[in-house]
């Protein structure tokens, strides 16, 4: 339950979402928890909108391995539904798979992959 | 205006309830009327009908109604709601009055008392002058009523009474004094509830029917008011869905009311009073999505809705009000029941309404910031002539204005102005710690871990804002180690840097220090630049100097902070630290390694300590010194360098005890093992590491163990999983991830430079004294003391072979149960350098199976490690498995004197014993002798000599004896004992003075018969053709009776013979009867006898098989040879 990878635009209130994200985590443990118990195989990888704040929407991801990704979108951009979330957060894992497939990473270590890095950026060019 | 004007009315919160009066009470004289009252208000339960009642004088004063207005038409409302009007209904107008008057049906002055009555009422009805108010009579009695319609006085007069006093007879009670109060107080309530709810009735018709007047363009007010005034009766009526429904109305109207900024504020408190009682209503049918979905279609709408940008403050504590009264009442649902769930959890709530606080705060904080030169404007704007509104959320300046201009500017200002200063009082911190503590307490029912921890960083914050450094501390502290076991550095860091603040502040220099630490170090997400300043700070502290004020700090609070530095300084205290670095990441890294997991006493012990510094530059300790669990070792593990305080950062690249960032350093530390630790583990229990030095201050680091801090664990198994090459370093540096750390060693006995043999011819034999030589020799280069001999079956095996395990070094005699399994610390003597000795071991197993042996020869020896004398004590042990076997099998079996075998033997008549002694030993073994003991019940026929003394047998070859038994009485059923057959013997290569061993074995049992006839026959050993063969049968009778005996001889085709061929006898008890028979041969060869068939008449079971057991049925015929060869033939 550490950070691998985090980045936020804008840069300003980093902190803010550093926190947001940590505490979501709290939900995705739960979901997870409660999840357990349902048959592995079937489950979904996407745990949905985690908890909603007043200004922000936080939506969650686990993959099989437990490797969690937490995405954090103002609420007033209505342009994101489910669907979007959704297909992001694959492409999000893809990425991450690629990242793992790499021999010279080291699962655990921070990532600090160019193309994941490059990939982020696009997503996140493409919803601001 | 208070502090609290943000608030909801008392009025608003509390659940509406039918007001009703009691008047003509006199609960303070009349113990009656007091009863009558307690039954009243004690114990309303929830199943009590809901009225608030209240006791009052007759006489008593109600609110004037207002006279009617006809037409709406020229009539503008000056605001939505009046302050007043909620209280007015709740506890002022009653629903219903009652009038309490004690009077009997046989009251003799009754026209008196009738007509007291009902001026008493008319005094009610007119200070009640207008209102739709119901009355009501309860005639107090002494007497139990009659049943209705017997009494006929009783309602002759009731109907009088209701006649006097203008009332319906319904309104007509009478409450008999007795026993059973309570139970008619009930009765009464519900009555009384039924005419309230018919009061609320009419009134919300009344309301209603205002309505019809009204017009859009300038009562839209009114429309709102209206219908929060239906909802509210239909409340007090108890109609929570017809209300619930109103609210609902009014709420969508409160929202169509035109806003502008003179307004807005009238607007959001009505919006906040009407959705506080929707969700409200909404919670209390048990239906909780939809109380949530109407808080948040509310919050929608009114987010925007800020008004004034001057009292942007007031947008943001109305805010901050809406979501706490929110939490209040889902909190309120919970304990009634209700359940919540992680993602919905009043916590929320108070945490957005903590947010909206903060955001309040910092409104505040660049709105109210005036001079201190701004005075309070005098008269006070603020002020009403009341003290109190006339409608909610009107500007005290100007109360009823409608019109959306400022009809008096410098008003406006001087009232904003006003507001400003008030606000600049409110203790913001105050309010945002209670709600972010509320919030915490219920993220923490919700499982919310990482959101508590969150909001307790937010409190820490607001307390350092408040200036209580001490809880901000304490709060800050506790959630550190969540943030560092999780990983999440940038937090940890951004936490860090506002507690390293506060005890700057508040010059702790413990907590200081210890903040500086881990900012310096790894964990820290911190800026070069930054980690410079606080290294330097760090230092500063360390040479009992000021620090430099930490930035973003208040000018006022670092002056104090200062002045409590230079306190600190010139206190003469406790200027060492003892900080356990376990728990936290500090900036320098430890690894303790010992060269090897165990060392040998003789040689020294060593190991490395490794150190790597994180901090942006170089740093000199003053001080290594290392504990261990036996404290004697510590002495020798002290790195200590003299310098300077001033000196910790200059002079750098020297020194062993100068750190440079990024390298590792490697201290070595060699000493010698005290020879008592032989088998005990050595382990460092920490490391000490001193910054500073004693005439500053000094901060002594403490390891737990070898090393390692919060972070370390999961740094090591990360590098452990790595693939990573590691970059090649010069030959005396090693890479930091490759270090492993071992915290302990083990000491162990120097090695033994002896030898030990063990010479002896397994397997050993059951009981035989088994001989072991022990042969020790030493190879050490000086004499060896003290030699001891540990020998004999290795502890730990079954306890049965304890039992029957013995050790002797004296072979020559047997020994018994009392020789001990193991023979502990035979002192051998000392030994010279290749001297050789040799001891023999007597073991004897009582049992066969395997037996470990165990062989310990212990000495001691005197050596020299690192030039100094030590005795060594050094042991060897030699183990070994000895198979014990059966030296020998022993068969016994009964044959008859034929040699045939006998199941059963018959009394008196002789049998043959046949032993079989088969040796199964590897080695000879010689029989000494062996003899048989016969049971009472047993004869010898002949002399019992053993037929195999001083036999010596070899593997696999066996020796037999027979003896000659007659068993002269038949035993019972499970047979007769036999005897014992004892057999003493010892190994052909065993010395003499070895004793001999004696073997006793058990013979079996044998079943013994009588038999009726005993036949056997004299016969020659062999017969020749034709020659003369002559045969006698003795036939015995063994009964006491007399016997009949058929006997027949049938014919062979090998012989002839001559005698009784067929007979029939009688024998005698106790007599023999001989029957004599020729036989002449006439064919040679193994020939079958003619048979002899004796039928005993007495006992059809003696059968001719039985016969066939004593007599002969063959014999063996020689062929006529010619005479002269006759003997020579014989003699073949």
């Amino acid at each position: 339950n550490y950070p691998l990878y985090i980045r936020s635009t804008p840069m300003e209130s980093e902190l803010k979402f550093h926190y947001m994200v940590h505490t979501s985590l709290d939900v995705v443990d739960e979901k997870i928890s409660t999840m357990g118990k349902a048959l592995v195989d079937q489950r979904e990888l996407y745990l949905g909108l985690l908890y909603p704040t007043e200004d922000y929407k936080v939506y969650g991801y686990v993959t099989n391995s437990k490797v969690k990704f937490v995405m954090v979108v103002d609420s007033s951009n209505t342009a994101l539904r489910d669907n979007e979330i959704r297909s992001m957060f694959r492409k999000l894992h893809n990425s991450y798979t690629d990242v793992m497939c790499n021999p010279f990473y080291n699962p655990g270590d921070r990532i600090q992959s160019r193309a994941f890095d490059n990939m982020v950026t696009s997503m996140m060019i493409q919803v601001c | 205006m208070n502090p609290t004007q943000w608030d909801f009315p008392v009025e608003l919160c509390c659940r509406p309830m039918a007001f009703v009066t009691l008047t003509g009470l006199d609960v303070v004289y009349n113990a009656v009327h007091r009863a009558v009252w307690d039954a009243f208000c004690a114990n309303r339960r929830a199943d009590r009908v809901p009225i608030s009642f209240k006791v009052l004088p007759g006489d008593h004063e109600y609110p004037k109604c207002r006279p009617k207005r006809t037409s709406y038409e020229w009539y503008i409302p000056k605001g939505i709601l009046k302050t007043g009007w909620m209280n007015k209904h709740l506890n002022l107008v009653p629903a219903l009055v009652v009038v309490f008057y004690e009077l009997d049906w046989d009251e003799p002055q009754w026209k008196e008392k009738q007509s007291e009555c009902a001026t008493r009422v008319e005094i009610v009805r007119q200070s009640l002058q207008g209102r739709n108010t119901k009355v009501a009579v309860v005639l107090i009695q002494k007497k139990t009523p009659l049943p209705p319609g017997e009494d006929v006085i009783a309602s002759e007069r009731a109907a009088a009474l209701c006649n006097a006093c203008e009332l319906s007879g319904k309104s007509l009670f009478v409450l008999p004094h007795t026993d059973h109060l309570v139970g008619y107080i009930i009765r009464l309530e519900n009555a009384f509830y039924e005419h309230a709810q018919t009061y609320y009735y009419t009134e919300i018709r009344r309301v209603k029917s205002h309505k019809e007047f009204l017009n859009k363009t300038t009562h839209q007010l009114l429309f709102v008011r209206h219908q929060f005034k239906i909802a509210f009766f239909s409340e007090l009526k108890q109609d929570t869905q017809n209300a619930l429904k109103n609210y609902r109305t009014a709420y969508n109207l409160v929202h169509e009311l035109r806003a502008h900024e003179t307004n807005i504020l009238e607007i959001k408190t009505m919006a906040g009073f009407i959705n506080y009682k929707i969700c409200r209503l909404c919670f209390q049918h048990n239906t909780p999505l939809d109380a949530i979905a109407q808080f948040r279609k509310h919050i929608d709408l009114c987010k925007k809705k800020i008004g004034s940008a001057e009292l942007s403050f007031e947008h943001a504590a109305w805010m901050s009000k809406q979501f706490q009264a929110f939490g209040d009442l889902f909190d309120e649902a919970i304990k009634l029941g209700l359940t919540a769930i992680q993602t919905q959890n009043p916590g929320f709530y108070y945490q957005q309404a903590a947010y909206y606080a903060q955001e309040r705060k910092q409104h505040a904080k660049t709105l109210c910031s005036h001079e201190a030169s701004v005075m309070y404007p005098n008269p006070d704007p603020l002020e009403t002539q009341t003290g109190v509104l006339d409608f909610y959320g009107q500007r005290p300046w100007r109360q009823g204005i409608l019109s959306f201009d400022l009809s008096d500017p410098e008003k406006e200002k001087v009232g904003i102005l006003a507001l400003q200063l008030k606000e600049r009082n409110v203790v913001h911190s105050e309010i945002i710690i209670t709600l972010l503590s509320n919030a915490v307490a219920q993220f923490k029912k919700y499982k919310c871990p990482r959101m508590k921890s969150h909001l307790m960083v937010q409190m820490g914050e607001e307390y350092y804002y408040a200036k209580d450094y001490t809880k901000a501390l304490k709060l800050l502290d506790y959630v550190m180690c969540d943030y560092r076991s999780e990983g999440w550095w940038t937090l940890l860091t951004s936490i860090l840097t506002t507690a390293l603040k506060c005890s700057y502040l508040m010059a702790q220099l413990k907590d200081y220090i210890t903040y500086s630490l881990e900012l310096l170090g790894r964990a820290s997400t911190l800026k070069d630049d930054q980690k410079s300043r606080i290294e330097k700070n760090l230092i500063n502290v360390l040479m009992n100097e000021i620090p430099d004020p930490e930035p973003d700090c208040d000018v006022l609070a670092v002056k104090t902070a200062q002045k409590l530095w230079a306190d600190r300084v010139s206190l003469a205290g406790s200027n060492v630290f003892t900080i356990g670095v376990q728990d936290f990441v500090p900036f320098v890294q430890c690894k303790a390694k010992f060269h090897a997991p165990s060392f040998h006493v003789d040689v020294p012990v060593q190991f490395d300590i490794y150190l790597k510094a994180d901090c942006p530059h170089p740093i000199r300790f003053s001080k290594l010194c290392v504990s261990f669990n036996n404290q004697e070792y510590n002495q020798f593990c002290v790195i200590e360098e003299a310098s300077k305080a001033s000196e910790v950062l200059e002079n750098l690249t020297q020194g062993r005890m100068c750190l440079v960032p990024g390298k590792t350093r490697k201290l070595l530390f060699k000493f010698v093992a005290k020879t008592e630790d032989v088998g005990k583990k050595i382990e460092i229990t920490s490391v000490d590491l001193v910054l500073g030095n004693e005439t500053g201050r000094c901060v002594v680091l403490s390891w737990q163990g070898g090393g390692g801090d919060a972070a370390s664990s999961q740094e090591a198994l990360q590098a452990a999983r790595s693939f990573k090459r590691r970059p090649k370093l010069p030959d005396n540096e090693v890479h930091w991830d490759s270090i492993i750390i071992q915290a302990s060693t083990m000491i162990i006995s120097r090695v033994p430079n002896i030898s030990v043999h063990l010479q002896h011819e397994p397997p050993a034999l059951t009981n035989e004294m088994y001989c072991l030589v022990v042969t020790v020799q030493s190879h050490e280069k000086t004499q060896i003391r003290d030699v001891k001999l540990t020998a004999g079956l290795k502890p730990g095996q079954d306890a049965n072979l304890t039992q029957k395990t013995h050790v002797t070094l004296h072979g020559t005699e047997l020994c018994d149960d009392s020789y001990p399994a193991l023979l502990t610390d035979i002192p051998i003597g000392d030994l010279h350098p290749g001297e050789q000795l040799e001891k023999t071991l007597y073991v004897r197993c009582g049992t066969v199976g395997s037996r470990m042996f165990l062989v310990y020869v212990s000495y001691l020896i005197n050596t020299t490690v690192e030039e100094k004398e030590i005795v060594c004590k050094c042991h060897k042990d030699e183990t070994v498995t000895i198979e014990t076997v059966f030296p020998f099998d022993v068969a016994v079996k009964f044959v008859s004197t034929k040699f045939e075998h006998l199941e059963r033997v018959y009394a008196d008549i002789p049998f043959l014993l046949m032993t079989d002694l088969l040796s199964a030993s590897p080695w000879a073994l010689t029989i000494v002798s062996s003899e048989l003991q016969l049971a009472p019940s047993m004869t010898a026929v002949d002399q019992l000599e053993s037929q195999v003394d001083k036999v010596v047998l070899q593997t696999g070859e066996s020796a037999s004896e027979c003896f000659c038994l007659r068993c002269p009485s038949v035993g019972n059923e499970g047979g007769v004992a036999t005897g014992h057959y004892i057999i003493s013997w010892k190994r052909t290569s065993a010395m003499e003075n070895i004793p001999v061993i004696s073997t006793v074995i058990t013979l079996p049992h044998v079943i013994v018969e009588h038999i009726p006839l005993h036949v056997n026959a004299d016969l020659p050993s062999f017969g020749r053709v034709r020659e003369s063969l002559p045969v006698k049968y003795h036939l015995q009778n063994k009964t006491n009776l007399v016997q009949d005996v058929e006997i027949s001889v049938e014919p062979s085709d090998a012989f002839m013979f001559s005698g009784l061929k067929q007979i029939r006898l009688r024998i005698l008890p106790g007599t023999e009867q001989e029957m004599l028979y020729n036989f002449y041969p006439l064919m040679a060869g193994y020939q079958q006898l003619p048979s002899l068939n004796i039928n005993l008449l007495r006992f059809p079971n003696f059968t001719n098989q039985l016969l066939r057991r004593f007599i002969p049925t063959s014999i063996f015929v020689k062929p006529q040879g010619r005479l002269m060869d006759d003997t020579s033939i014989a003699a073949a």
